[in-house]
């Protein structure tokens, strides 16, 4: 829990697939430099929280706040809140960088025309520009030397690592990472938590649904524990880790850090 | 084989149905991608006429396509140019354009469901990471759909052309003087039916075997990228 600036402020996020009711009011709020690692077990509807909050899934209700600015929504029918205003949620998603759990890079795009793609398309930005900034975080990541490579010729901790400087090249505000080491064999996990590490060393702003205890507990600022699509606990690490509230949680540490 | 000088008829011919079966897979591949994009829509009329356009050509026979779209669609467009706008004049539809927006068509109905299925392969993920990043519906179909489209839907195409290459002998019974047209036109005059007709026969195995390495060279470059592919 820092003390910037607000980035970004979700209040009371509902969402229902079907019958099933997976975040029953969810609200964080963000502030510059802070690290929020969101946990709990898988069905906890954790991944389904952060795709709300750029509209990859539609919530049913809340609100989403990046910088003040509120994000226009209006129900649509059978599928919940949608964007009032187009323009603005593509600016919001341009704000707001996001890194899944299967890396999505695109696979007929090399990896430097990977990162350029969205700054010169979308923000228009010129192209030797745009190529500089990426190829410095090409090197930033440490894979430079595959920029002109294709993705299926990178292993997955290197695809990851140019997924992250794809989203870092649009300059997000904030940058949201879903389960994105889930998808790793074992020995590529840490080249990818080493990149987030450093990047949470230098201020940037991150939400990280993660399964990976330690980097929560030594990296982030602040812990959400989600079961059953409600906040069970949260807190900075120190007090999570060492001195859970609830059995669930103290029960689900136990699990997890062997 | 002697030609007993038929042989520049039978090489125009040939001439001829290359540029008839382009000049459709060209009005084709417009109307299959316009096709599969409606048959994916979210609307559900744009849905039907998709499917209705897809349904109606793909369920009748190509000759009767081809001798529909010719007498019928110039007794319409006379119709309307002499009646409703009161043009007097005479109207009459090439037998070239005819057999190009009949084939056209018909290539335009069976290539939307290869587009249509390469469309649904492409991962949603892919889409996904376009919209994260802000990007249109119509920069992500043009930027990232489209390319991988095309990749997945090369060897069915290919496939469609060659189909459509032989369909042009159909057109031959509108009086254009294609291959077809022309090695009868040949056999019937010098009555040596069997030596025109074999030449014909070579002239279209030369133009598919053309037509193959094209393809082939077509699918190698969309290939780029992906492992084990024709242009690894």
């Amino acid at each position: 829990m820092g003390t910037g600036a607000v980035a970004l402020e979700v209040r009371g996020i509902h969402k229902t697939f079907g019958q099933l009711e997976v975040l029953k009011g969810i609200s964080l709020t963000a502030r510059d430099g802070d690290v929020i690692s969101i946990l709990g077990s898988s069905g906890s509807g954790k991944s389904t929280f952060l795709r709300c909050l750029n509209l990859l899934e539609n919530p049913d209700k809340g609100s989403i706040r990046l910088r003040g600015e509120e994000l226009s929504l209006k129900p649509e029918r059978g599928n919940g809140l949608v964007a009032a205003n187009a323009k603005q949620l593509a600016t919001f998603r341009s704000r707001m960088g996001f890194v899944f759990q299967n890396f999505n890079l695109w696979p007929h795009l090399t990896i430097l025309e990977n990162i350029m793609e969205a700054p010169v398309q979308v923000k228009k930005q010129p192209k030797a520009e745009v190529r500089e900034r990426a190829l410095a975080l090409l090197d930033k990541v440490g894979i430079a030397a595959k920029r002109d490579f294709y993705p299926a010729h990178l292993s997955g901790g290197q695809q990851q690592r140019a997924a992250i400087a794809r989203a870092l090249c649009m300059e997000p505000e904030v940058i949201l990472f879903d389960e994105p080491t889930s998808a790793l064999d074992p020995e590529l996990v840490s080249e990818v938590l080493g990149v987030m590490r450093a990047l949470a060393e230098e201020g940037r702003t991150m939400l990280v649904v993660t399964h990976e205890m330690n980097f929560a507990r030594d990296v982030s600022s602040e812990v959400i524990f989600l079961h059953q699509g409600h906040i069970e606990e949260q807190g900075p690490p120190a007090q999570i880790f060492s001195q859970p509230k609830t059995d669930r949680v103290r029960q689900f540490l136990t699990n997890h850090l062997s | 084989m002697d030609f007993q000088g038929y042989g520049d008829l039978l090489i125009q011919g040939a001439g001829i149905t290359l540029r008839l079966a382009v000049g459709a897979v060209a009005l084709g591949l417009i109307l299959g991608l316009s096709g599969a994009a409606l048959k994916l829509s979210r609307n559900k009329l744009a849905r039907a006429v998709g499917n209705g356009y897809t349904d109606l050509f793909r369920g009748l026979p190509e000759l009767l396509v081809v001798l529909i779209f010719y007498y019928g669609a110039e007794t319409l467009l006379r119709h309307v140019v002499n009646d409703l706008l009161g043009i007097d004049t005479y109207v009459e539809i090439s037998p070239f354009l005819g057999g190009v927006l009949a084939l056209g068509l018909i290539f335009g109905a069976y290539s939307s469901e290869v587009f249509r299925g390469a469309v649904l392969s492409i991962p949603k993920g892919h889409v996904e990471a376009a919209k994260s990043f802000g990007m249109t519906p119509f920069l992500t179909y043009r930027r990232i759909i489209l390319p991988q489209v095309w990749r997945v839907a090369l060897p069915g195409l290919g496939n469609l052309f060659l189909v459509t290459l032989k369909d042009t002998a159909l057109v031959s019974v509108i009086g254009l003087d294609e291959l077809m047209r022309a090695a009868n036109t040949a056999g019937r005059s010098t009555r040596d039916y069997f030596t025109f007709l074999m030449a014909a026969a070579l002239l279209y195995l030369a133009l598919t075997v053309l037509s193959m390495a094209v393809i082939h060279l077509l699918e190698r470059r969309a290939s780029r990228g992906h492992l084990g592919a024709a242009g690894h």
